[in-house]
Parts: structure tokens; sequence; C-alpha cells
């Protein structure tokens, strides 16, 4: 020890070593989000509809999933500010008598669950197969990488109202309502997966010649560990980045669904359904069952979307190196 | 100490090692003649390569960038396989070995060192994270308590304070980072260690450092080194042995003593004549003319024969094989036929 002692890193003196929250609020991270005020207001509005969706059963004044709640006489009333309305419903009701606050809320939840839902599967998919691909190299990755390449070439909304309508055919469409979730995020889910796989296989490329990789090898791990815990988390900054993006894109797509009527069931409305169940009466002159959610989800897709922006920036490597 | 060095830890036989550089199968088709044909072209990085390392020596590999020794060292490690030819360590065949199972004994025994201390640590885990993973994956029986001692002595042992281990690599300069990487190599106690390069991305301040750390592993825990380089002065201060490698072929290999007092290939004594010194002596500064030839398109006979002075029709037409001369072996015509 004595005959090479070594001087102390970087001037930061003695042995102290930073806890979590110190690495935290020290991080690169940190301070870009301190000095982008657009990436503030992003985040809070992002924390907020999370927070709405998470806690929608206590903030809703009522239950849009208990018919007994719901009273077809309060159908169409604008909302509460301007002539006709009532103070019991502040954003109004829709054509059959919910209130659209909590409606909103609950359609909020289910749209966030479908776009996290099958993000989480893309990026399960995606991540397997390109790290595979990536690190195995040679047949087995030109074969999934085709692979990849047809189903990217299948766009995401034909694959989804291909399955989804041959699936309510078959099975009728109260089993259809049933599964209605889980489907769209299977459909969306299988159908983005190359996303994933691309953006993984690349950063694997780039990752696998480095040295600690050989070094890896060396010792003896196996190649599982190598790719899991070795090379994965060296990858992480591109999948953050394309997951946030990704989850506005998959609930666009399931709004987009909804809106064609293979969504979710009016009875369990997603932001895309109560659109899409608004729109008839849109000239009418009930505009708040269509306009309102619309709103509500433009917001959400925007806010993901310069999330994704802001975040590619801050990881991006040639900009920023750790 | 004397029969100790006779035996040989690591015997490379005509080791040859070819990379491809025509892409996959279509890039490889062409069109000529109204015919489509297949056509490969290959780096050739070693050409038929033998060599033994003896047990408690420092073998150094030198030669310039792009000569293969660096392909060597992977091949020595299984990180690549060998086209052609085999590799022994202590008589066992080690190139064939597929099943984790065989090799794992080996990779107990062989470890290696890496060239950019800031590439061969993981920059997502932590320096203790990086020790505990060779030591437990090589002693499954041991408790976390004897996992843990371990890593802590060999941390001491290359002079890394066992307090830093929370600590990630990007928190340590370059030669601390060399050492851990030293500490790594040495976590599961191996005999025989390949070392590529591993002073070459350091300052010369943190170098002899780091050479002498190396050179104390090597006097407490007897190893054998397999040691890269191309700094030929760091082959007069560490190497037993020194093998100078052209264009993926071995030109010489004898003691280092030897072969600084007596060079006896051509491309030996110009290689040697490169080295700045203290006094002016222009006269005696062995100039090459032209360039090293391309490796995907070997020149015939001896891979030096178109720069070298004393080339004559054999030497481009045969390919010297290494004759034992006076306790050195050399790979010339010249010196075979007693011309130089």
């Amino acid at each position: 020890m004595s005959k090479h002692s070594t001087p102390n890193i970087n001037g930061k003196g003695n042995n102290h070593v930073y806890t979590l929250q110190e690495r935290f609020f020290r991080s690169h991270f940190w301070h870009s989000l301190k000095v982008d005020l657009v990436a503030q207001i992003c985040f809070l509005v992002f924390i907020l509809y999370v927070f709405m969706a998470i806690f929608a059963p206590l903030i809703a004044p009522f239950d849009p999933y208990d018919p007994v709640s719901i009273d077809i006489m309060n159908s169409e009333l604008p909302p509460s500010w301007s002539e006709g309305g009532e103070s019991d419903f502040w954003l109004g009701t829709d054509n059959q008598g919910r209130d659209l606050w909590s409606t909103i809320l609950y359609g909020t939840r289910v749209s966030l669950m479908i776009g996290i839902g099958a993000v989480l599967l893309q990026a399960f998919i995606g991540i397997c197969v390109g790290l595979i691909a990536g690190y195995k190299g040679g047949r087995l990755d030109s074969l999934l990488m085709r692979i990849a390449d047809v189903q990217l070439s299948f766009s995401t909304l034909m694959v989804a109202i291909i399955v989804l309508a041959v699936f309510q055919a078959s099975f009728g469409t109260e089993l259809y309502q049933e599964l209605a979730m889980v489907m769209l995020i299977l459909v969306i889910g299988i159908a983005e997966w190359p996303q994933y796989a691309r953006t993984v296989r690349a950063s694997v490329l780039a990752e696998k010649e480095k040295e600690y990789v050989d070094a890896a090898r060396v010792i003896g791990l196996s190649n599982t560990r190598i790719m899991f815990r070795h090379i994965l988390p060296n990858t992480l900054s591109p999948i953050l980045v394309i997951s946030t993006v990704q989850v506005a894109n998959a609930i666009i797509s399931e709004a987009a669904l909804s809106f064609l009527g293979l969504g979710m069931p009016i009875s369990e409305p997603s932001l895309g359904s109560l659109i899409s169940s608004g729109f008839e009466y849109i000239f009418s002159g009930a505009w708040w069952i269509t306009m309102i959610p619309g709103a509500v989800l433009v917001i959400l897709v925007l806010v993901m979307n310069l999330l994704g922006d802001w975040l590619r920036d801050v990881l991006n490597p040639k900009l920023y190196k750790d | 100490m004397n029969d100790k060095v006779n035996t040989p830890i690591l015997e490379i036989k005509n080791l040859h090692k070819r990379f491809s550089i025509s892409g996959d199968f279509f890039d490889q088709l062409q069109f000529k003649d109204g015919k489509i044909r297949r056509h490969r072209e290959y780096v050739h990085a070693t050409n038929g390569v033998s060599l033994d390392v003896m047990q408690g020596e420092s073998l150094c590999l030198v030669g310039e960038s792009g000569c293969g020794k660096s392909t060597v060292a992977r091949l020595v490690m299984g990180l690549e396989h060998p086209t052609e030819g085999s590799i022994h360590y202590r008589g066992t065949r080690i190139d064939t070995l597929k099943a984790n199972r065989q090799i794992m004994p080996y990779r107990k025994k062989m470890q290696m060192i890496f060239q950019n201390p800031y590439a061969s640590l993981n920059p997502r885990m932590t320096i203790n994270d990086t020790l505990t993973e060779p030591v437990n994956i090589h002693n499954p029986d041991w408790d976390n308590i004897q996992i843990q001692e371990k890593v802590q002595e060999v941390m001491l042992s290359v002079g890394i304070d066992p307090s830093w281990g929370k600590r990630f690599p990007h928190e340590f300069s370059g030669g601390q980072r060399q050492r851990i990487s030293i500490a790594r190599a040495l976590a599961v106690d191996p005999e025989f260690i390949v070392a590529d390069e591993p002073i070459s991305a350091l300052d010369v301040s943190i170098q002899a450092q780091v050479l002498n750390l190396m050179m104390d592993a090597q006097k407490e825990r007897g190893l054998t080194y397999l040691f890269i380089t191309h700094d030929l002065s760091v082959v007069e201060h560490f190497g037993s042995r020194v093998a100078v490698m052209y264009l993926g072929t071995l030109c010489e290999v004898s003691s280092s003593q030897q072969l600084f007092d007596q060079p006896r290939h051509p491309y030996t004594q110009a290689l040697l004549s490169a080295i700045p010194k203290l006094t002016d002596n222009r006269s005696s500064h062995i100039k090459l003319s032209g360039e090293v030839p391309t490796p995907v398109n070997l020149p015939t006979g001896c891979v030096f024969h178109g720069r070298c002075p004393h080339a004559n029709s054999r030497c481009k037409a045969e390919v010297p094989e290494l004759i034992s001369i006076e306790g050195a072996q050399v790979a010339c015509h010249a010196i075979e036929e007693g011309r130089l």
C-alpha cells in the first residue's frame, strides 16, 4: 500500500462516498432539468397526469364505471361555467350522462396503462431480440433483423385493425370488451418491438467492441450474464429516450383504434373512445365531449414528446460524457 | 530457477488467423466476364507463429502496430479462434475447447490485462462489483465474507484503498484504473497473464509505477507474463525474453540481453537502430525503404524481403523457418546461409 500510495481523487478529498441522493443532485440529469424551463413544466405536467391516473378513484366525484350513479337525464350537460351547466358537473357530461371530469380521469388512467403496458411489452421483446442479434451477430443477427424489418413494414394501425377486427368477429363482442385492454397492449406491443430491437442492437454493436466485454469473457462469464449485466446497463440511455416517445405513440395508437371502434368499450372509455363517442354530437353543439378529452390527450402526448426530446439531448453521449 | 524456466507453460504452434473483410455472402458476389463469382478477401493477421512461453518468465512480444501482436494475445486467451494451428497450455490443447465448463479451469489460470484502462472497466459497475465478479464465479463455494476478504486483499496488493470500492471507474485516474484492472486479473490467482500493451495508454510518469507493480506481482505470485508492447525500453526493463514480430510472422526470438547486444535479423537490427540515443551516431541508423506491405496480399517468401537490404531470389520464393543460432531463434535465409 505504502509503496504505491495514491493521491486523493480529483481533489474531492478523503474517502467521501456519495449516497444515492447526493449522486442524483450532483448529476448531469438534475442539472439539465434545473436550467430548462420547458423541461420543468413538462415534467410537472407529466407528474400531474400520473398522479391523476393513479388517484382517479379518490379525485373523481363520480364513478363512471358504476351504472347506478349515472342518470341519462343528465346527458349532454355543458360545462358548469357555460349557460345551462350544473355545478355538480364542472366539465359537463357526456352523451350517457356521465360526469366528464370523472370519465376523463378514468380515461387517462386507461390510456396511460395501455401506453405503459404496451411499451413494457415492446421493450421486453425488443431488448431481448436486440441484445441477442447484436451480441451473437452473424446469421442469427441477419435473420432477427429481417424479421424486424418485415414487422416494421406493416404499419401498427393496419396490424392492430386486422387482429382486433378478426378477434372481435371470431370470439364475439362480449369477450372482446372484457379483454379489450389486454388485447390492445398485446397488439400495440407486438407491432412496435422492432423500434427497440434496432436501437438496442445498434448500441450493443458499439458496446461489445469495448474492452470491458472482452474482460468479462476472459473472466469466464456466461454470454447471458455478459449481455444482461454488462452490455444492457450501458445501452440504457437510448432505451430511456425511445421509451418516452414510444409511450406517447402507443397512447396515440390506442386513441386511434378506440376512435375507430376497435379499442376500449364505451363502458370503460379511454380518452380515445371518449373523443369518438362525442364526435357524433359535435355538430349539435355538444363540443365539450370531444374537445376536452381531445385537449387532455394532445397535452399528454405533447408533454411526453417534449420530455423525450429533452432526454435525448441530456443523454446524448456526444454532448455529454460520463 | 533454471529448470523451472525450461518447461514451457504455453506452446503456440504454427498459428494462423485470417479475418474476412469481404462482408456477408451477398457482398462477396461479383459479376465478372459474364459470370457471377464468389470473391473473398482476408486480412492475414498471423501467419504461422510458433512460440513457447516458459514457466516464470516475462516474454515480450514486440512489433510495430498492425503486425498481429494483439491477435496473438486474443487467440491465446480464446477471444478469437485460430484458423490454423494450435495452442497448448501445460500440454493440453485449449484452442479447441468449446463448452464453458471445459474452458473455466483455464480462465482461472490464464488472465489478461487490457490496453485501455478507460474502456476495460465497465462504467456502470462499481469497482467492488467489478472485482467481486471474477472471485465469485471461480469460487462458487466461497461465502460472502471470504469473497470480500479476497477482493480487499487484491485491492491492497495493487495499492487501491478497499474503502474506495463503492466508487465508479470514472472517479479514478488512468493509472488507478489500470491497477484496478490488474487487480481484476489477479483476483482469481492466475499463473499466467497476457498483458496487451498495458501501459501504452498511460502517462509516462505512471508507466513505471504500473510496470513495477506487475514485476512485484510476478515475484510474489510466481507469475508468467506474455507481455505485448511496442516500446523497446519497456522490453529492456521488463522482459526476460523477446519475440519480434513483423507482418504476422516471428522474425527473431531471443533473450532480451542478447537481442539488445546482438540483433541478428535485419528487421530487428533496423528496429533497434531506431531507438533514439543520447550520443549522435547517425551513421549507424538503418533506414528501411518502402512501407509495410498490406496483410491482405502478403508478399511471397519472406514477408520482409521487399524492404530487406540483404534479400536475394530465395527470400522472394521461400518462407524462412525459425532456426536456432547460439541460443537465439532467427527466421532469415541470409543468416542461415551465412551471408549475414
